[in-house]
């Protein structure tokens, strides 16, 4: 009987009753969205970093991987010293850098990826073949289109240009073989990989021996932090990040993102509140006297106080409801305008759909929803009786 | 209204005061009473002389300021809030003058309400409900809202409604103060068949047809009872 005089009283002021909805319905879309926010960007870096299995990276040091153009050197050396270790199962040496592609009378300028395709972590392979041979080439699809070249087309790469002796540097020729796509690459981003001595041989000897970047799987079982340790007391000049101390650092870069978030979605919180307790008190001054005579005729105070919760809950969980769909749409929109944003990687995302985030998120409004009934409520059902019933006669 | 059996309503010595502002008003001023069952009663008087207080506290719904009042052979001036509120809903039927009936709900729900509260199961209430509501003359208008119901329907669903539990005192504060004279008129009608049918009445009113039909009047005046 409570829910059915809940649920009446709710439809008898069907307007108001909507209203409360699409206001809580905005809030909870708002604290949706700021709770993917403050958690979305962390967990999908955290996703892209462990999504090709590789636990630990080796910067030079002071930088993040790619941070700057600089490299690391003695790669021979250092593989040989991490081989040393019995956690350490694969290790991938990347180098980095900037190509020239000659197209008729243009220059297209590109990303490259030194890598070795057998070990490679950066980018994964869509069709064609792969870079087998020391002449292959693989590109994005956003260079190829640029290019307009098919698999199997010779292209004329170089490393560099002078402008003083308007002549290319590292010059050579090299097939396109397959099609691929970075797992770090930014949207409408050049981009290319080609095997590692590929690359030092187009950047001369300045490049020879150099990596921008290890890539370290650990033997399943192993502490990726106890080898980052490892690897740090034996070579001690690089930066050695594991997905952990990647994800702190990272945390640290958002933390200004994260106290926005968390201030606005404190705001949509509280804003649903006072929504949800102005309509319950509108509602239980506007029944005072009904609430005094259901409990003249012996309706306890705890039924009156239920029966408005239930009020206040039914308008939070509808409006959170819809809320949710509405936050995840409007995530969707915000989202695919910020990855947008020149040089991030294209996997990134910033609001995560996480589904214990969304239960948080209603769990909260539900929660607000009842402590905004109960207040009320219990001042409601403990007014005087007959005091209520004799304002209510001379009203 | 006393006699040998034990009365349902006895009021000793009661006094009801407010705080109204700086000043106190004395609503009651040692009123005694006694109402045995099956009697029916009617307190009149002018405006601000008690009524209404008097009938609250036998009501349950008021406490006096000293004095004890006891219905149905249980003393009802200390009881605690959730003890009043069982006690009323088991023994007391309210009928007011402005019906308050639940506008959402039909006259089957509201005259149900009071049995769902006692727990009576919901196959037994509606068909008590349904058997109050044609002995008020309202079988056809069950599933009727208030807002479809003249004024004498909407009051005899809250009398109905006030029938409910089986209560041993039914307390009417001015039922037909909002009704025309031959609605009013069958509202009194009501009242006499139930009386006779066994239910103790006390009575609220200014309406001097039903005062009238009662058995007996208490007049009071200035929180007194002047002549019962």
């Amino acid at each position: 009987m409570r829910a059915t005089l809940a649920q009446a009283s709710l439809i008898r002021h069907r307007a108001r009753t909507m209203l409360a909805v699409l206001g809580v319905a905005v809030a909870t879309a708002m604290l949706l969205d700021m709770v993917m926010l403050a958690t979305g960007m962390r967990e999908s870096f955290r996703e892209l970093l462990l999504s090709r299995g590789f636990d630990i990276r080796l910067a030079p040091k002071g930088t993040l991987p790619f941070d700057t153009d600089a490299t690391i050197p003695g790669v021979g050396a250092i593989m040989t010293v991490l081989r040393t270790s019995p956690d350490v199962r694969e290790i991938s040496p990347v180098l980095g850098g900037a190509i020239l592609i000659q197209v008729g009378s243009r220059d297209i300028s590109a990303a490259v990826l030194g890598v070795d395709p057998t070990v490679q972590g950066d980018y994964e392979f869509v069709s064609g073949r792969d870079i087998t041979a020391p002449d292959a080439i693989v590109a994005n699809e956003y260079l190829i289109e640029r290019l307009g070249a098919r698999f199997g087309d010779t292209l004329s790469v170089a490393a560099g240009y002078d402008p003083q002796t308007r002549a290319f540097s590292g010059q050579r020729k090299l097939v396109l073989t397959g099609k691929v796509r970075f797992i770090y690459g930014a949207a409408e981003q050049s981009a290319a990989a080609v095997r590692r001595e590929t690359l030092e041989a187009l950047g001369g000897g300045a490049r020879r021996d150099r990596a921008s970047l290890f890539m370290v799987r650990v033997r399943k079982g192993a502490n990726p932090d106890s080898v980052r340790s490892w690897i740090l007391s034996r070579i001690p000049n690089v930066s050695v990040i594991s997905v952990a101390t990647a994800i702190a650092e990272v945390d640290q870069r958002l933390s200004y993102f994260r106290q926005l978030a968390f201030i606005l979605g404190s705001v949509s919180l509280f804003v649903g509140f006072l929504l949800v307790t102005t309509l319950v008190t509108v509602s239980v001054n506007e029944r005072a006297g009904e609430i005094a005579v259901m409990r003249a005729i012996g309706v306890s105070r705890m039924h009156v106080v239920q029966q408005i919760v239930i009020e206040g809950v039914a308008i939070s969980l509808v409006g959170a409801i819809v809320g949710l769909g509405l936050g995840l749409i409007t995530a969707r929109y915000l989202n695919s305008i910020l990855s947008a944003f020149p040089g991030l990687p294209m996997a990134i995302d910033f609001f995560l759909f996480q589904p214990r985030a969304a239960w948080s998120a209603l769990g909260l409004l539900v929660g607000s929803g009842i402590l905004a009934g109960v207040y009320p409520a219990w001042r409601a059902a403990s007014l005087p009786i007959a005091e209520s019933l004799r304002r209510e006669a001379i009203a | 209204m006393t006699g040998a059996r034990a009365p349902i309503v006895s009021l000793r010595d009661v006094r009801r005061d407010y705080a109204l502002g700086a000043e106190r008003v004395h609503a009651l001023q040692g009123v005694s009473l006694e109402v045995e069952r099956g009697d029916y009663v009617a307190i009149v008087g002018p405006s601000g002389c008690g009524k209404s207080t008097l009938l609250n506290l036998i009501g349950v719904i008021d406490q006096p300021t000293s004095g004890t009042v006891a219905i149905a052979g249980k003393q009802v001036d200390a009881m605690s809030d959730r003890e009043a509120t069982s006690f009323r809903l088991h023994n007391i039927g309210f009928v007011f003058q402005r019906f308050y009936l639940m506008p959402i709900l039909t006259a089957l729900e509201n005259v149900a309400l009071p049995m769902a509260e006692a727990k009576v199961a919901r196959d037994e209430r509606n068909a008590r409900a349904a058997e109050l509501l044609a002995y008020v003359g309202l079988g056809s208008r069950e599933r009727h809202r208030p807002a479809e119901l003249s004024g004498g329907e909407q009051q005899r669903v809250a009398i109905a409604r006030a029938l409910a539990n089986h209560p041993a005192l039914l307390l009417a504060d001015e039922p037909t103060g909002e009704l025309d004279a031959r609605t009013g008129t069958e509202i009194i009608s009501l009242f006499q068949r139930l009386n006779s049918d066994g239910t103790t009445i006390v009575v609220v009113t200014h309406d001097e047809d039903l005062a009238n039909a009662a058995r007996h009047k208490v007049h009071m005046r200035d929180g007194r009872i002047v002549d019962a």
